[in-house]
């Protein structure tokens, strides 16, 4: 398999330009789509749909935050999305825990207010997080130290499952 | 998909669900997350001086199937000692449950969480 990367022309950063990236992504495709390929014969038509497919998979990859990282940690060799790790980092869960029973509470109370506030508490951290990772991958630190850079990026599946919730949470009551 | 009987059962009707002091000398405090979906398990165990689990708890975050394990694993290990409760498999807690597959994970987090609670204990311990 090419490196998703380098298929896209793009250094191997966490930080990019999601705009270069669609529109990369686009020329991309037009070049390998499957009408282009019609005069070549069957088997550089089914070379094309193939081409298309990586292409497809490699923009769904980079364009999402977690999983360019979870991508870039599996090129430093661990797999994150197939593995069945458990996170053991006390300190981190615990926080983790008293968030999800806040957001509980604010769920019973029906607080609105509440939720809006504690998503941008939430978005915050989340944030702060992702300058974290966006800072040590741009720089290659995970090459050097996989394991640690790994944990970073499993914590933020943690923070963007519990940022979906809120969002539910508001949706449910923001009728 | 559809949830098992068991894990039916223990998501609507879940086992020993609270907390206990954690900073008690007596109580171990097991903290898991799995990364796949997002899910938190805390279980703590109340051990007595003979090194026996007298009483457990957990709180869980998470799908029916990671409350299921966590409430039965609390329910197991009651009674047992330490190293009685270190040997209870996942896959054992998988069987109980008839978990499929892709839930494999909850019942790896609940063999976890008796890991992680029991080497709370033992850090807790004067050397």
């Amino acid at each position: 398999m090419d490196n998703y990367f380098e298929l896209f022309g793009l250094p191997e950063q966490y930080s990019l330009d999601q705009t270069a990236l669609t529109n990369t992504f686009r020329d991309l495709q037009k070049s390998v789509h499957p009408d282009q390929f019609v005069s070549q014969g069957e088997q550089a038509q089914r070379l094309a749909v193939q081409q298309s497919a990586q292409i497809n998979d490699a923009f769904q990859t980079l364009k999402v935050p977690l999983k360019r990282a979870q991508y870039m940690l599996q090129l430093a060799g661990i797999d994150l999305q197939a593995e069945q790790h458990t996170l053991r980092d006390s300190a981190f869960l615990m926080q983790q825990m008293e968030w999800r029973e806040h957001l509980e509470a604010l769920k019973q109370a029906e607080d609105l207010d509440g939720l809006e506030q504690f998503s941008d508490t939430i978005a915050a951290a989340q944030k702060q997080l992702n300058d974290k990772i966006a800072q040590a991958l741009d720089a290659g630190q995970h090459h050097q130290d996989a394991p640690t850079w790994a944990n970073e990026v499993r914590k933020l599946s943690f923070m963007n499952k519990l940022m979906v919730e809120i969002a539910q949470a508001e949706d449910a009551l923001d009728y | 998909m559809a949830y098992s009987e068991k894990v039916i059962d223990h998501y609507e009707n879940p086992r020993n669900v609270g907390s206990f002091e954690k900073d008690d000398p007596q109580v171990a405090t097991g903290m898991v997350g799995a990364p796949a979906c997002g899910d938190v398990m805390k279980l703590q165990l109340k051990i007595d001086d003979q090194g026996v689990i007298e009483d457990a708890k957990f709180k869980t975050y998470g799908c029916g199937s990671a409350i299921a394990s966590s409430s039965l694993v609390t329910e197991w290990v009651k009674g047992k000692t330490l190293d009685e409760a270190a040997s209870i498999k996942n896959t054992a807690i998988a069987e109980e449950l008839a978990l499929p597959p892709v839930k494999i994970h909850c019942s790896i987090l609940a063999e976890d969480a008796i890991k992680a609670a029991i080497e709370d204990y033992k850090s807790k311990q004067p050397a």
